[in-house]
């Protein structure tokens, strides 16, 4: 504890509100997407900071209970943790606060963490809405957690190793090292297995505001609802560069601090934009159908992706 | 047979007594123990007045319409989410529950039995918020006005910021009231939570001379 570097917590902290501002701009962003896809003029691009401040300033609020605050607080560990045990930019002491400190195994749970505060926090509020939603959203992220944790074991394999900065390390060079290039079976079943956890559409039953409402934050309001919108700017970022760091490269610090940006915007708002495209291409799937989807081709595509690998090595 | 129903209906809230798997029964009274009895108070605006005029514009440019159809107007709402009329880029949008909401649009007649919903609805909604009257029949009962169970002035039961008239009015009256509405916010006018705190005794009495067939709490948190 003696040798603890306390600027790391001013850097997670720098991190952390970065990432939100980057994730509300990205919010109005397709929102607007969404709206020229629907022919509609669409939000305003600052319309998500507005939306923040507004829920943020409500006078007052109700709690259920000790889980119902815990809830929000589980939701915002969820997304913040993976944010800060990842190496957002490759070798920059800023967005690398605590990487050493955990490795894949870590932001798997981290992953997982919020859904599960949510359960106890939705259930805690006692509405029949927020109960059903639960078991429907731990459902769907179970089933899509299948592959893409085949993927992540046969990267393991083909690295031999947990540590994402190692992983990262061995993709650095050339893009055909990557693993896109280097193990595309593995990538193939994690990027499908990515649209399962962004909560759009053809998987969003959970949160659709037009299915049972509005799932498990049904009796969320006020700040406690806040506090979740501000995780739902940070969550999809933080996930979107999990999946820049272990299928594409990561993002190296390069000479010109305006380059490595430009790399760090270019590729996560890539990746992410694939689960938007999908989202307002595809129609809604009901619980028991994304189910049985991912139980098909991205659950043969990651058991592929593990046998290559075994093969290989 | 009415009245058997009648009180069907009512029994899982009378007084009964319970045995927890330990043992020792105990008496309880759903509306009193399920239910917070506490009244509303009233909440300040805050104290730094540029502060609150900041707020008080992100309230007004970021709106979350209660997407609870309550009369025939409400079906005039729905336009406003197609290209054609697009009330998002207003900063309007729709929540499906009351406690994410700010706005209630009460949508044309009230009937005695949706007067209750649209009570329960509207207090547990979080303050600050704000109602849309739609149509005459929110303001003097309109084609309604001597039906013998139906209101006919809203804001003797819950306090109202805009009425939009007309039978029906247009989906663009509707986004011009929004458009009042956030003048009206924007200059710190609307209170109607604090009014309603203010006044909660004259709105209960207004609220139980019609609705006969009370139970609620008295307050909905």
């Amino acid at each position: 504890m003696a040798d603890f570097d306390y600027m790391k917590i001013l850097y997670a902290a720098t991190t952390i509100f970065l990432t939100i501002n980057y994730g509300l701009v990205l919010q109005g962003i397709i929102g607007k997407i969404y709206a020229r896809v629907g022919k509609r003029i669409g939000i305003r691009i600052y319309q998500p900071y507005i939306n923040l401040i507004r829920q943020w300033v409500t006078r007052n609020s109700i709690s259920h209970g000790i889980m119902f605050y815990l809830g929000p607080v589980f939701r915002f560990t969820g997304g913040g943790g993976i944010l800060i045990f990842l190496p957002l930019i490759y070798g920059a002491p800023l967005f690398n606060s605590f990487v050493e400190a955990g490795d894949l195994l870590l932001i798997m749970y981290f992953m997982f963490l919020g859904t599960l505060g949510m359960a106890l926090g939705g259930g805690e509020a006692g509405h029949p809405y927020s109960a059903i939603a639960v078991t429907r959203g731990l459902a769907q992220v179970t089933a899509a957690d299948i592959p893409l944790v085949l993927a992540i074991f046969s990267i393991t394999i083909q690295y031999d190793t947990m540590n994402i900065v190692e992983i990262v390390g061995a993709q650095q060079g050339s893009f055909l090292n990557w693993t896109l290039f280097t193990n595309p079976l593995a990538t193939a079943a994690a990027m499908l297995a990515f649209l399962g956890s962004m909560m759009r559409s053809p998987f969003d039953v959970v949160l659709a505001p037009q299915e049972i409402p509005i799932g498990p934050p049904t009796e969320y309001q006020s700040q406690f609802l806040a506090m979740l919108m501000t995780n739902r700017t940070i969550f999809p970022i933080a996930k979107t560069m999990l999946f820049v760091n272990l299928f594409f490269g990561g993002v190296a610090l390069y000479d010109s601090y305006l380059l490595t940006f430009l790399v760090f915007f270019l590729k996560t708002f890539t990746v992410y934009m694939w689960s938007v495209f999908v989202g307002v291409s595809f129609p809604r799937f009901r619980v028991d159908h994304s189910i049985r989807w991912f139980m098909k081709y991205p659950l043969v595509i990651g058991v592929l992706a593990i046998l290559f690998v075994s093969i290989g090595n | 047979m009415a009245k058997m129903n009648y009180n069907k209906r009512f029994a899982d809230l009378e007084k009964r007594m319970v045995t927890p798997p330990e043992g020792e029964p105990f008496e309880v009274d759903p509306l009193k123990d399920y239910f917070s009895d506490a009244k509303p108070r009233t909440y300040p605006p805050s104290k730094i007045p540029p502060l609150e005029k900041f707020y008080n514009w992100c309230r007004a440019e970021s709106i979350y319409i209660l997407g609870f159809g309550t009369g025939c107007g409400a079906i005039e709402m729905r336009p406003l989410m197609s290209p054609m009329y697009d009330a998002y880029r207003y900063g309007v949008h729709w929540r499906p529950t009351p406690r994410q909401s700010t706005v209630f649009v009460v949508g044309g007649y009230a009937s005695v039995k949706t007067l209750k919903r649209i009570v329960r609805s509207y207090e547990q909604m979080q303050g600050p918020k704000w109602v849309l009257g739609v149509c005459s029949c929110t303001i003097n009962g309109g084609m309604y006005w001597d039906s013998y169970n139906t209101i006919n002035r809203l804001d003797h039961y819950i306090p109202v910021d805009v009425y939009i008239t007309g039978c029906m009015p247009r989906p663009e009256a509707l986004l011009d009231a929004v458009e009042t509405l956030k003048t009206r916010i924007k200059e710190g006018r609307g209170e109607g939570a604090n009014k309603y705190a203010e006044n909660y005794e004259w709105y209960k009495a207004n609220q139980r001379k019609v609705i006969k067939s009370w139970d609620m709490p008295d307050y909905n948190w």
